[in-house]
């Protein structure tokens, strides 16, 4: 058998594929590709909900919110780390995010208007990443498996408090209620989106899955947030911008109305509601940091000289 | 530019245990290595120890020699207890 063989046969036979070993060179790019593209949507995701940390309406939940944002920085580290293993540098990452070579979540470029989008986001957001990443746990490359397992240990109290916001939200007066609802109208939409393309449309599908750095198509896995989001958004008692919802018994399965996706690509080419604003903040939060980044190296190698004399 | 080193991050998650690989990250010392380690690996108090060691000071074996290199062990299935014949009758052994 050739490498490229011998490499299939292995993936085949679900044996997880690991830093050193041999792969080819499409398997590697696919793969930075795609885990600096999630490292970038974490580490961008904090801005939307930083957004609300100093106007939690109580301590609680401001607690919880920063927690929250802490935790989708740390999930931003662990997979430059994994993507790290396979020979591009942090440096180089985050160089290409910054010149806009580099893609992340599209959800992110929305803005968070009231406090109930910080309920819709955990809700409706985490909530969506959550089914991708669990399917994720399985792809062939052990880092990448590896820090999906430890991301979706930690992501389900995302998704709890933000349904928890709501629920408060929806037992509140009319005008919180109706807060919330508006919430769920902006949000609804995008979040389907974050499933990407229909499965006839998407370019690398066929390879990744292959490959086994996708394991479940685009349309199963948004027909499954859909099914489990529903009832959830019943109980609260808010209604889907969506009037083609509904239960499909012969089916077992919602059916649903079809996605704008000039939306989807107007936002992916960059002009959707804050897109140039994430951009800046991110960047200016690199160039404002550069000189502590520098400070910490000077003082390290003056002490390991001052170790070494 | 320099790019702090790469360390790597093992915690010890209970008394008893060993410590076990956690992730890696960048820092340019030992001390801020550790306190980095503390703030991305154990959030949720994952760990009661933690170790931190320079990538670039492990020395790994390489997946091309994993034939021959673990050989030796492969030949020798007497090492295991299952490869002994016991009768059923015979008991605490």
């Amino acid at each position: 058998m050739t490498p490229d063989e011998l490499f299939q046969d292995r993936i085949d036979r679900g044996i997880k594929i690991e830093p050193k070993d041999y792969m080819p060179e499409g398997y590697r790019k696919t793969l930075i590709r795609q885990i600096s593209q999630h490292a970038h949507s974490e580490v961008v995701g904090q801005l939307p909900e930083g957004n609300w940390i100093t106007r939690a309406p109580s301590l609680r939940r401001k607690a919880i919110l920063l927690a929250k944002v802490q935790d989708e920085a740390g999930h931003g580290l662990y997979l430059y780390s994994a993507a790290e293993t396979l020979g591009v540098s942090r440096e180089q990452m985050i160089a290409d995010l910054h010149s806009g070579k580099a893609k992340y979540s599209s959800i992110f470029n929305y803005p968070t208007l009231t406090w109930a989008d910080i309920g819709a986001i955990g809700w409706l957001v985490d909530g969506a990443a959550i089914i991708n990443q669990i399917a994720l746990c399985r792809c062939s490359y052990g880092p990448y498996a590896r820090a999906m397992v430890r991301i979706c240990k930690e992501e389900s109290f995302h998704q709890r408090q933000g349904y928890e916001i709501l629920l408060t939200l929806c037992r509140g007066t009319k005008e919180q209620k109706a807060m919330a609802q508006d919430a769920l109208n902006r949000w609804w939409w995008p979040s389907l989106m974050m499933f990407g393309p229909h499965d006839s449309e998407s370019t690398h599908s066929e390879q990744s899955t292959k490959w086994k750095i996708k394991i479940v198509s685009n349309d199963a896995l948004r027909q499954k947030f859909v099914d489990q989001t529903v009832p959830q958004g019943e109980y609260l008692g808010l209604t889907f911008p969506d009037p083609k919802l509904r239960w499909n018994a012969a089916r077992g399965h919602y059916d649903f109305g079809e996605i704008d996706w000039d939306e989807f690509k107007n936002v992916i080419q960059g002009n959707g509601p804050c897109n140039r604003d994430r951009l800046r903040a991110r960047i200016a939060a690199h160039e404002q940091g550069a000189w502590v980044r520098e400070a910490a190296l000077a003082y390290a190698k003056k002490h390991e000289k001052r170790a070494a004399a | 530019m320099n790019e702090w080193p790469l360390w790597e991050v093992f915690v010890r998650s209970q008394h008893g245990l060993a410590h076990q690989h956690a992730g890696s990250l960048h820092a340019p010392d030992a001390e801020t290595a550790l306190n980095n380690a503390r703030d991305v690996y154990t959030r949720r108090n994952e760990g009661v120890s933690i170790w931190v060691v320079k990538s670039a000071d492990i020395t790994a074996s390489s997946p091309s020699e994993k034939g021959p290199l673990f050989e030796p062990a492969a030949s020798k299935p007497y090492r295991h207890p299952t490869f002994y014949e016991v009768p059923d009758e015979v008991k605490h052994l």
